[in-house]
């Protein structure tokens, strides 16, 4: 009878069985961060420990302000430099990408696996089957002293999706239709399992929007039961033995959603919440000075390759900033000649990371101006300042409003 | 003890985005610095008048969005013990647990209060009185119970190493 969370939380704490309820220590395979290492190892370093319980099972990103921008940043890459090179600590370097992206690629997480990250998106690794969930600084220096956690094992929810996708749809829609059926709390505190026929047409680059998503959604993890594409994709990149899990058919779930897909449309998040959902359609004409493609949910190449389909041959009328997810989306994008399609049109490239989506690089908007962005989330103030709105939506029609100035469905792009 | 708290009212869904700003997550370590910036996009004029006991009154969801534990360690900063809402973010929660300020879930609390006026948190009946009512303060369990009793995470790994466990 138990679900997904419960099976891999036991596994992780070393049970036979867990329950939704229990409150468990759990080990995790993997211990995740990224600039914030910096206040991270202070933190470590008031514990008092030895050592780092398990350095093998410990991975830092640089993602959240590479290059950086200025000294500050720059002293604390060199303090996590420092400290990873003393503890042999797995580090990847400014340009390699964002953590949950860089450490998909790399093969650092497999289904059944339980991967702590101090980003809230860490939701993320679900699209590999596996149990993701963001932790905070203080919890990571924990993690990395003992290797273990306290961890209320979450009750679960699922969320069928059913029916066929609509051309114009993507991973994207059907999260922001899921908040704006559900709210921002609609998953609050539960391990979200997705379910349903639909889950295999979403093409891979497209699956981990979902669980990254249910970041929003209120959720501690979110799970995709992993198909032989996923799996697949994991064996050509990590050698080691592990064993997926699935839930038992007769699991419990506190709710149980369906969406049928096959009616929905491209949508829009509006200011100031990601829940506050409007179909592109009816929103459609508003002003926008600056269109954004990149993040953690929206910055892989298939988000380039369709923004690339859409601004080709085009003059943009907003300003188009284009941050790969990783140096791997990048060069996948140079080889394919995606990169050139954008920068012909008058695209700005930066380099992998997280770009301005939280405020803290490169691409942030001035006071009074709009954004549409393929990030996840719009709070006020999210960019940068509180009086610049932040739209959200799939990165065709994100692309789309660059080339026309304002929000626009790509269909209606002028070829 | 039962003890007297002036209080902060917010809504619901107030995000960490707001309650601290993203921008100065990685550049600020001077608590008095992190303490200034305490809801600044929320509620300009909070981190310079919170005065140490007070505590916060909040809607569903508080503390939705990010894992960053500044959002909860500026307002501990403020010398906030307690933030009660009607339900928090599941990462702000756990955050609240590990630096040692105590989450309450009573819901519907903030709509029967406005900021400025008084409560009171009596820790032997467990029970918050406000408004000419009384709500029960959900129980922990024992072992998150020893983390905030600890004063948080850190303090009780401090004193497991010391004591060489």
């Amino acid at each position: 009878m138990p679900t997904f969370a419960e099976k891999a939380l036991a596994r992780a704490a070393g049970l036979l069985v867990a329950h939704a309820g229990d409150v468990l220590d759990i080990t995790p395979n993997l211990t995740f961060s990224h600039d914030n290492s910096a206040a991270i190892l202070r933190t470590f370093e008031q514990i008092g420990a030895p050592g780092i319980a398990y350095p093998e099972r410990v991975a830092i990103t640089f993602d959240h302000a590479v290059p950086a921008p200025t000294t500050m940043h720059a002293q604390n890459h060199a303090d996590i430099r420092l400290f990873a090179g003393k503890h042999k600590l797995r580090l990847f370097e400014i340009g390699r990408g964002i953590c949950h992206q860089v450490l998909s690629e790399e093969g650092l997480v497999a289904p059944g696996e339980v991967v702590f990250g101090a980003d809230s998106h860490s939701t993320h690794f679900g699209w590999l089957g596996a149990f993701g969930m963001g932790v905070g600084r203080t919890e990571v220096a924990a993690l990395w002293a003992t290797g273990s956690l306290w961890l209320r094992v979450p009750e679960s929810m699922r969320v069928t999706l059913t029916g066929k996708i609509p051309a114009g749809v993507t991973a994207k829609d059907i999260s922001l239709a899921l908040l704006g059926r559900l709210t921002v709390e609609g998953g609050q505190y539960r391990a979200v399992e997705f379910a349903g026929d639909t889950l295999s047409q979403i093409p891979l680059d497209d699956r981990p929007v979902l669980p990254n998503m249910m970041s929003e959604f209120g959720a501690m993890s979110a799970y995709m039961p992993p198909d032989e594409v996923v799996l697949a994709y994991i064996r050509a990149r990590t050698s080691r033995d592990f064993t997926p899990i699935y839930p038992d058919a007769d699991a419990h779930y506190t709710d149980d959603v369906t969406i049928d897909v096959s009616t929905l449309e491209p949508l829009v998040a509006l200011p100031h919440l990601p829940d506050n959902i409007a179909p592109l359609s009816q929103v459609a004409g508003t002003v926008i000075q600056q269109a954004f493609i990149g993040t953690c949910t929206g910055g892989r190449y298939a988000d380039l390759k369709a923004a690339a389909d859409v601004v080709r041959g085009q003059t943009l009328r907003a300003r188009l900033i284009v941050i790969p997810a990783s140096a791997q989306v990048l060069k996948q994008a140079l080889e394919s000649g995606v990169l050139a399609d954008l920068i012909n049109a008058g695209a700005a490239i930066s380099t992998p990371g997280c770009g301005p989506c939280m405020g803290n690089h490169m691409g942030v908007p001035a006071s009074g101006e709009v954004t549409i962005s393929t990030g996840s989330r719009n709070f006020k103030g999210r960019m940068g300042t509180p009086d610049a709105p932040v739209y959200l939506a799939n990165a065709a029609v994100v692309a789309a409003s660059a080339v026309a100035g304002r929000l626009i469905n790509p269909e209606d792009i002028q070829s | 003890m039962i003890t007297t708290h002036r209080v902060w009212v917010y809504g619901d869904n107030i995000n960490t985005d707001v309650i601290f700003p993203g921008k100065y997550t990685y550049t600020l370590r001077n608590q008095d610095e992190i303490r200034s910036k305490a809801l600044e996009d929320l509620d300009a004029g909070f981190a310079a008048a919170v005065q140490a006991g007070d505590v916060i009154v909040a809607g569903r969801n508080w503390g939705c969005g990010s894992s960053r534990e500044q959002a909860v360690t500026s307002i501990k900063l403020c010398g906030v013990p307690a933030i009660i809402a009607g339900s928090f973010g599941g990462l702000y929660f756990r955050n609240c647990i590990n630096q040692g300020i105590h989450p309450i879930v009573i819901p519907g609390l903030a709509d029967l209060l406005q900021t400025g006026d008084t409560l009171e948190i009596d820790n032997e009946a467990n029970v918050v009185r406000a408004a000419g009512q009384t709500w029960a303060i959900p129980p922990l369990p024992d072992s998150v119970r020893a983390i905030l009793d600890s004063g948080g995470l850190l303090t009780m790994l401090q004193r497991r190493f010391a004591a060489g466990q």
